[in-house]
């Protein structure tokens, strides 16, 4: 055993939590710098509108495909679910109306985020980080091109403008996947089944969905953008850059998850 | 009264380049322990050292990719250190910059690397650019069926002299090489030498580069500094270099293991 006294022990252990605490703010600070000046770069001119098409192309278009699987799943895991649950209260009504609130509030939006976090914000950590580690933002600046308004401002912009229509798209893929169980397989009358998704779907439920989509479509490129642009040390480096874009976005997706809903919702 | 000109020009007297007591370290490694050199307008300077002394910082540091931790670097008789934004743009400009690893943009084509700071630096049209490109590569030496290719397809000599052809492009004011002849067969690395001599000659641009190659030194060099633990413990006229009767540089540039520079290598 080692000689240290309690009081000692535990003034480390006090050093220990302030070390943890520093880190931490000095990460907020830098994170909170970074995204000022992003933004202030996102309107002031020149603009990029080529990077920009380019990376709105990547992001909805490519993204189609994804997003799309996992809100059809999704949407009929939901009606299925919904079904057997509602069937103990004698309830199996609500299964259209249960399907199109949870998809357009949540899953719609959280799940594309979290499918896009994977997809794009870990491609945007590798490629800029990957620029970083070669001197080529080094050398965007030698060629009078500002690497914020050229790397950065078109992918926050693109991340921001195009996850809602992304989420726009997955959640009618989702109430399609509702209402092909629905109508298939748990014997709804389709046009009934159509009828509640309307009746009882609010613009706001969709509005928030969208707000939400776009906020996680910035969030996955702010992440994705600031740990390829701080990124160090080679391939590694590039590695690790973009582990902590997927992870640390998906996680601020959640968050901001609740706090969107919260605002939204909670009275 | 006498003088129409709008523009400022600086008289002749003044240097375009002038370092004055530079400091760098990375944690507790110094590597600019005071550095200070003046480069007259016209004038082509070439930064011998061995590897590992800092010569890549000291250019970086110039450029405002690295901030010194001390010392002031004048631009045309202006400050730079400490510069940001549109100011740090407006200097940048003036510069070209072959980096050591090339740094081309791997996602763009060869001829848009050559043209990029035509294309967003001075808003020239993509037609007229990529023409301007193409005679750029022609003059280092590759052919025009290189233009449409992509960097990662290029042998690592020919990175190199698309990187010179895209720090010429725009015809800068002051050319930095970060060691212009690595990695090239000699007879291309003769041409490159040419090449550099006669960007300096005929656009009038100021030089500093880098070496290792004592023959590109002699040839492109007005005047040799020698880089040795932080500091440039010598510099004169390039025809005094083989005979500079100081035994750092006698060991340099003769390439001899045994002298007052030991490396650091245990057996
Ligand atoms: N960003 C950085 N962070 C920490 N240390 C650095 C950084 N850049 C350079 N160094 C250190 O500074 C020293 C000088 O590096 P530099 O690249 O300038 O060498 P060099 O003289 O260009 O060598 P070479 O001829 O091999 O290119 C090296 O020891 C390197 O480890
Ligand atoms: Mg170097």
């Amino acid at each position: 055993m080692n000689s240290t006294s309690p009081v000692t022990a535990f003034l480390d252990f006090l050093a220990l939590i302030g070390r943890v605490l520093l880190a931490f703010f000095n990460r907020v600070g830098r994170l909170s710098t970074f995204t000022a000046l992003a933004l202030f770069h996102c309107v002031t001119p020149p603009f990029y509108p080529r990077t920009l098409l380019r990376q709105m192309v990547e992001i909805g278009y490519y993204s189609l495909p994804v997003v799309g699987l996992t809100t059809l799943f999704s949407g009929m895991v939901l009606a299925l679910q919904s079904h057997t649950g509602f069937a103990r209260f004698a309830a199996e009504g609500a299964v259209a109306t249960v399907v199109v609130i949870s998809m357009t509030r949540e899953l719609g939006p959280v799940l594309a985020g979290l499918m896009v976090a994977g997809r794009v914000g870990a491609s945007m950590a590798a490629e800029i980080g990957t620029m970083r580690v070669t001197e080529q933002v080094d050398a965007l600046s030698t060629l009078s091109t500002n690497p914020f308004k050229y790397l950065i401002a078109p992918r926050l912009l693109a991340g921001a403008l195009m996850l809602p229509l992304l989420v726009l798209v997955g959640d009618i893929i989702g109430v399609f996947g509702g209402y092909l169980i629905g109508t298939y397989k748990l014997g709804f009358n389709p046009s009934n089944y159509i009828q509640r998704t309307w009746e009882f779907m609010e613009a706001m439920d969709v509005i928030s969905g969208l707000v939400k989509a776009s906020t996680f479509g910035f969030i996955i490129a702010l992440m994705g953008c600031y740990n390829g642009y701080t990124s160090r040390g080679g391939a590694q480096g590039v590695g690790q850059a973009t582990r902590n874009a997927v992870v640390s976005a998906s996680i601020l997706i959640l968050v901001f998850n609740y706090l969107i809903t919260e605002l939204f919702f909670a009275r | 009264m006498i003088s129409t000109t709008p523009a400022y020009q600086p008289p002749p007297s003044v240097p375009k380049l002038s370092l004055t007591n530079v400091h760098k370290a990375f944690g507790s490694k110094v590597v600019l322990d005071g550095i200070s050199l003046d480069v007259r307008p016209g004038e082509s300077v070439v930064v011998i050292g061995g590897s590992g002394t800092g010569k890549s910082v000291l250019l970086k540091s110039v450029l405002g990719l690295i901030t010194p931790d001390s010392g002031s670097i004048l631009i045309d008789g202006e400050e730079t250190v400490g510069l940001r934004g549109r100011k740090r743009d407006k200097v940048l400009r003036k510069f070209g910059m072959l980096f050591q690893g090339a740094a081309l943009f791997d996602s763009l084509p060869v001829w848009e690397n050559v043209a990029f700071g035509l294309i967003q630096g001075e808003g020239m049209a993509r037609g007229p650019a990529r023409d301007k490109a193409v005679e750029k590569l022609a003059q280092v030496g590759l052919g025009p069926e290189v233009a449409d290719l992509f960097p990662a397809e290029l042998s690592g000599g020919m990175q190199k002299r698309v990187g010179l052809a895209r720090a010429i492009a725009d015809e800068p004011d002051i050319i930095f090489f970060d060691e212009p002849t690595t990695g090239l067969d000699p007879i291309m690395a003769d041409v490159i030498n040419d090449l550099i001599v006669k960007c300096v000659k005929e656009l009038g641009a100021t030089a500093l580069s880098i070496t290792h190659d004592m023959a590109s030194a002699r040839k492109i060099a007005d005047r040799v500094a020698m880089l040795y633990k932080g500091r440039l413990i010598w510099t004169g006229p390039a025809a005094q270099v083989f005979d500079s009767g100081n035994p750092y540089v006698d060991q340099f540039v003769h390439g001899r293991a045994s002298g007052p520079i030991t490396m650091a290598v245990r057996a």
